[in-house]
């Protein structure tokens, strides 16, 4: 779970005072809000990124405040999903692995899962600025789900995409959560994506978090909006 | 380009089309570009005109002077130019690895990290090449003569360090200002996904930021290796141009020319030339080969 309490940051004229905010373990949570209004800064704040005035970040029950970004479990794709350039898809999967020091045959068994379950096997030789908007999505989520993150952290993950492409990746990103029950935080300024994927949808407007009914005929279960935050 | 008009209210579009004068925009007439990019081709072209010609005349004076080949080989066989070639590769060599020593945490602090005081430092800098080079030779010979430097002084002053150490200081800053860029060119997003993954920062520095500056390291490498073959003022200052010891190859474009032997002094100049180009395009084709690989 992700558990924010009280945060506060300030970058410049950016403000943020005061932000709460609670996803139960293994929900997909889409952060609505937009542009500007500080949605990926309280994601990078989550990856820790960014420095904090106060407040505390809990995941997973674990107050990881303090700790540096490697420590706290945590799978990140940024907007620009900034594939490592000089990598192949391969390395980019066992990048986190190898890391960990895992061993050869441990790092190339889960990079085998993580490119079959994202439908990238054919793409493992090949150089990031050779791939396809959506094939570059899949190997940044791979990348960042490799290492077994309880967190995943996506920063408006289809924004980039063409019409065709946005479905599919929707469409992936909801099996990858149900396969690997990681509690996922979207950042968009979509309310279509949130319909589309949210177990539960929070909105940042004026720097405060309320939780959103998407209204009639959306795909959010009832039920699965917390209402223990 | 006037729209085609729709077929509903197209009776009230015509009558327009007939009636309205013309607006500002469509009487508006654009000048030709020509003329300014004749102006751009001709100044852009008297300044490399100049450079060819510069180096044609060198080559030129020789060839119809007909002592060309025999100052050449005369040059060649002279232990004096041996030494001096010898001496200037080696010693740009190592002032180049040097200064990629120095340019790529200088390049990489000076990107990455804001802190008090970083304006004066970045003017710091900058110091060695706007100081005239004999000033940079005067100052070396003078630190070198206060402790503790003073303990170095019979191991480096008109030695061969003092050459290094002299190319050292004014190429540095070229290559320093290359890396500088460089960093600045490669956003900090690889970095932190590289944090989010388990990387330490000299992990991610190591694994994902230098492999991705191999193009301004080659650059920054040529220009040092280049600014450093060409130092003489700090040289004769802080090293002296003392034969079979200190003598670099423009030292001995100095010394030819106060003996007076003008074909002697173009052929070293002309093997100068020879050498930048040769390491110019091995640094070239090597960038290119690797960036393709």
């Amino acid at each position: 779970m992700i558990a924010i309490d009280g945060l506060s940051m300030s970058q410049g004229s950016f403000k943020l005072e005061n932000v709460s905010l609670t996803v139960p373990q293994g929900v997909y949570c889409v952060l609505m809000g937009r542009s500007g209004c500080g949605k990926t800064t309280i994601l990078e704040a989550i990856c820790g990124l960014r420095p904090l005035v106060r407040g505390t970040i809990c995941l997973n029950g674990r107050n990881v405040t303090e700790l540096k970004p490697g420590e706290r479990g945590i799978g990140y794709v940024p907007q620009d999903r900034a594939l490592f350039p000089t990598m192949i898809v391969r390395e980019q999967l066992a990048f986190a692995l190898v890391l960990r020091r895992q061993r050869q045959a441990a790092i190339a068994s889960r990079v085998d899962e993580m490119a079959q379950l994202l439908g990238i096997a054919h793409l493992l030789d090949r150089m990031p600025g050779t791939l396809s908007g959506g094939e570059a999505q899949r190997v940044a989520l791979g990348r960042a789900l490799a290492a077994n993150p309880s967190v995943l952290c996506l920063d408006e993950p289809l924004s980039a995409l063409d019409e065709d492409t946005h479905g599919e990746i929707c469409g992936l990103l909801g099996d990858v959560h149900r396969h690997t029950s990681v509690t996922v935080l979207h950042v968009t300024h979509s309310r279509r994506e949130a319909r589309q994927l949210g177990d539960c949808v929070f909105d940042l407007e004026g720097g405060a978090v309320r939780d959103v009914a998407l209204g009639a005929g959306d795909s959010i279960p009832p039920g699965a909006v917390p209402d223990d935050s | 380009m006037s729209e085609p008009v729709p077929e509903a209210g197209a009776g009230l579009g015509k009558t327009r089309e007939r009636h309205a004068p013309p607006s500002e925009n469509e009487t508006h007439v654009v000048r030709s570009s020509t003329a300014f990019i004749v102006c751009m081709i001709l100044l852009a072209s008297f300044y490399i005109v100049m450079i060819v010609l510069m180096l044609l005349a060198n080559v030129g004076y020789l060839a119809f002077s007909g002592k060309g080949l025999e100052s050449l080989l005369a040059a060649l066989r002279s232990a004096e130019v041996r030494y001096a070639i010898s001496l200037s590769l080696i010693s740009c060599s190592i002032t180049t690895v040097l200064a990629l020593w120095v340019s790529v945490p200088i390049g990489y602090l000076m990107s990455r990290f804001s802190f008090r005081g970083k304006a004066y430092i970045d003017a710091v800098l900058d110091i060695p090449i706007v100081l005239p080079p004999l000033v940079v030779g005067i100052s070396l010979l003078m630190l070198f003569n206060v402790p503790p430097f003073n303990l170095l002084a019979d191991w480096v002053v008109y030695e061969i360090p003092a050459v290094i150490l002299a190319q050292f200081m004014v190429a540095s800053a070229f290559a320093v200002r290359t890396m500088r860029v460089t960093f600045d060119q490669i956003p900090q997003r690889f970095e932190q996904v590289a944090l989010t993954l388990g990387a330490s920062r000299s992990q991610a520095f190591w694994t994902v930021v230098l492999p991705q500056t191999r193009r301004g390291l080659l650059a920054a490498a040529t220009l040092a290796w280049a600014r450093a073959l060409g130092e003489f003022g700090p040289i004769l200052v802080f090293a002296g141009a003392t034969s079979h010891r200190t003598e670099v190859l423009p030292t001995t474009v100095f010394l030819e020319m106060q003996a007076g032997n003008l074909p002697g002094m173009l052929t070293v100049s002309i093997i100068m030339v020879v050498l930048a180009a040769v390491v110019l395009v091995i640094t070239r084709l090597l960038g290119l080969r690797r960036l393709n690989a």
